[in-house]
């Protein structure tokens, strides 16, 4: 099959990925959806989670936070407040920062802090969960 | 007439101020560069940002539920004016340049009888604003601990707008900054943020879909409202950034200027030490001839 899907993955301060792959896995607000070329048009919130670029025979793995993916006739875009591939992340690193932002939650002094703690603690928790899949 | 130690001093401390905007100049040119680079970067997410909120808001802005976010609060009466300059001075007409068009529109809105409040980013603006309007400014924002412009950076302030248009203090907002329009010029201009539907470029191209229509998921009044704050960040950090790049190519252009009006003053000077030293020579060749003619 020639044809291939067009994807591009992009964070406000630059491009992180742009190309031609097979498929793209992505985790949607509703639940995790795969794109192939010809793809109709679509556009979805994404939740903390992996996306996954088939291509190749080989899988790529990159945890995105805080997205949107948007299927065009052009190929799929996905816009990642911040992305970091699977592979890059420090698991040892990870678990600090969670019993960190755990910690501040419970320390918090006003609603404000807890609820950015807590955001926190739900980011490093879906990272946590994209490493140990 | 200076004395020959004196014209010797001037000269050497001409030349170490050459020597320093030289650097100055060479710094602003390298951080110039990346600047550019970053500015260049973010360009990609801004640009599909405003192609959905283009899609979406004129599907979306019809409906009565939309987002005051997007749709504005119906009234005009109060303006944050959110005045984006450089933390530094010595670089040209930069930020006086900003901060006139600030004044310009300020003084229009308050002739319409508006409110008008404003937000400091970047301490020169506030430097020069509060002479004039300081019970205006509600809040200032120090950017130079930061060492780059990051998506942290627009969200905080963006955060800090929202904030305020919840507690309804303001209906809309603009912000002053300047376009960087190439190395050596950059014009200021102010644009609208809040509404939203305002601030998305006629322009921006939409994507071709062959008639088909988006299925969004959840739906899409959820996406736009999620969307929205992203876009106003996004908004703030492209002005952020290309700020940067046209304070550091206003830097460059400004230092050059100095660096050459240096060597300028140099050759000038040097022309005088030499013309005062041959005069001193001929004045002491002349008294010991007629010293010796005496004899």
């Amino acid at each position: 099959m020639a044809d291939k899907l067009h994807f591009d993955l992009v964070s406000p301060e630059r491009r992180l990925f742009a190309g031609n792959v097979e498929q793209v896995v992505v985790p949607g607000e509703e639940g995790d959806f795969g794109v192939l070329p010809n793809h109709a048009p679509f556009m979805s919130v994404i939740r903390p989670g992996a996306i996954t670029v088939i291509d190749g025979g080989s899988e790529t793995r990159t945890f995105i936070h805080g997205g949107f993916a948007e299927v065009t006739p052009d190929g799929l875009t996905i816009l990642a407040e911040e992305a970091i591939a699977v592979a890059d992340i420090d698991t040892e690193k990870l678990a600090q920062d969670l019993s960190d932002a755990r910690e501040d939650v419970t320390a918090a002094k006003d609603e404000e802090e807890r609820d950015n703690a807590a955001a926190l603690v739900a980011k490093y928790e879906a990272m946590q969960a994209v490493v140990a899949h | 007439m200076a004395s020959l130690k004196d014209l010797k001093n001037r000269i050497e401390s001409v030349k170490s101020t050459q020597k320093i905007t030289k650097a100055m100049q060479m710094v602003a040119a390298a951080k110039l560069r990346r600047a550019q680079e970053a500015a260049e970067a973010a360009r990609p997410y801004a640009q599909r940002m405003g192609a959905v909120m283009a899609n979406l808001s004129t599907a979306m802005s019809g409906t009565p539920g939309a987002s005051p976010l997007l749709v504005g609060t119906g009234k005009s009466d109060s303006y944050l004016l959110v005045v984006m300059t450089a933390d530094r001075g010595l670089c040209g007409g930069f930020n006086t340049n900003i901060v006139k068009k600030a004044r310009e529109r300020i003084n229009a809105l308050k002739a319409e009888g508006k409110d008008v409040n404003i937000i400091c980013v970047g301490k020169k603006g506030a430097d020069q604003l509060k002479r004039t309007f300081a019970s205006l400014i509600v809040d200032k924002m120090d950017l130079s601990a930061e060492k780059t412009i990051s998506g942290a950076t627009s969200a905080r302030i963006g955060d800090k707008i929202r904030h305020m248009f919840e507690n309804g203090e303001f209906d809309v907002c603009e912000l002053v900054s300047a376009e960087f329009v190439s190395v050596i010029s950059q014009k200021p201009r102010s644009k609208v943020l809040i509404p939203a539907i305002d601030a998305i470029d006629e322009g921006v191209e939409r994507p071709d879909l062959g008639g088909a229509v988006y299925d969004a998921e959840p739906d899409e009044e959820t996406i736009l409202n999620v969307l929205l704050p992203r876009y106003a960040d996004t908004v703030i950090l492209s002005a952020l950034l290309e700020n940067v790049a046209g304070e550091m190519g206003a830097k460059m252009a400004a230092m050059d200027n100095a660096t050459r009006n240096a060597g300028e003053l140099i050759d000038k000077l040097n022309l005088v030490y030499n013309r005062t030293r041959q005069a001193q020579i001929t004045t002491e060749l002349t008294e010991i001839i007629s010293g010796a003619e005496a004899l």
